[in-house]
């Protein structure tokens, strides 16, 4: 049976990346726009995790930042949502046009 | 040396992470799509598991799947879902995204087909009994400890997106 190596580990993370870009790209739902985000993030993880098992822990470190960032922004992306949705009662991303002249 | 079931996992595991997160995109619903999100971790936190990470995967499962995940769900109160059947789910610009996404994907596989002989080919095998004290010596050690100072601009980052989050929420500054 084929050996699992690195590249098959970078291949699924490249097809996660991928999905949570058509994600982000073509659905109108905010909430759906930010689980592609984290999707997206975890899938870096993957890809860091992967090399990290050539390389040495420091992978594994930086994926533990990643982790952080994507708690924060998942915190302070949500807080927005309300905030606008308090303002215009949507959740769709292409009638968000507050700033667009 | 490799275990012979290791193929085996890692196929199942990453099948069941690519098919999750497709239907993830593709449900009308929010509430199946964060469902399905779960799923895609948790197979992603045994692809974790299986690349001598234990740390890195528990903290996967309690933080994305268990935290995260939790707040996407409270915010599925605003979503008025019997609307959602109604409207549209893709954007006006979704046969460009299509293509931005498959421009990058042919991107990524010619970057991988011609990148994949020059990966090392050894692998480095961490012990896994010491993986979260080796993780912890390289945050914290006295010697190694390389990443004490972006820790605490961590650390800072989420004080600042703890409050940044309640002052979005909160009705009235």
């Amino acid at each position: 049976m084929l050996d699992i190596g690195t590249l098959h580990y970078v291949l699924v993370s490249a097809a996660l990346f991928l999905i949570g870009m058509l994600g982000v790209v073509i659905r109108r739902n905010v909430v759906i726009i930010f689980m592609s985000i984290e999707l997206m993030l975890s899938a870096v993880n993957l890809n860091l995790l992967a090399f990290s098992r050539l390389y040495g822990l420091h992978g594994q470190v930086f994926a533990l930042f990643i982790a952080a960032d994507a708690a924060a922004e998942a915190a302070v992306g949500l807080g927005i949502l309300i905030a606008f949705f308090r303002n215009r009662t949507t959740v769709n991303m292409d009638e968000v046009d507050l700033l667009k002249w | 040396m490799t275990p012979v079931a290791t193929p085996f996992f890692f196929y199942l595991l990453s099948g069941i992470a690519i098919i999750s997160a497709i239907v993830m995109v593709t449900k009308i619903n929010p509430v199946h799509s964060a469902l399905a999100l779960i799923v895609t971790l948790l197979a992603s936190a045994g692809l974790y598991m299986m690349l001598y990470a234990p740390f890195m995967a528990g903290v996967q499962i309690v933080l994305y799947a268990g935290g995260i995940l939790v707040m996407f769900l409270f915010v599925m109160m605003l979503v008025n879902i019997e609307q959602l059947y109604l409207e549209k789910m893709l954007n006006r610009q979704w046969m460009i995204g299509l293509a931005a996404t498959t421009v990058l994907a042919l991107l990524m596989m010619g970057a991988l087909v011609h990148g994949a002989k020059n990966l090392p080919q050894h692998i480095v095998n961490h012990p896994e009994q010491s993986n979260v004290q080796e993780v912890g010596m390289l945050l914290y050690g006295r010697e190694t400890g390389y990443y004490m100072f972006p820790f605490e601009i961590a650390s800072i980052l989420l004080l600042v997106a703890v409050v940044g989050a309640v002052v979005m929420a909160k009705r009235r500054v």
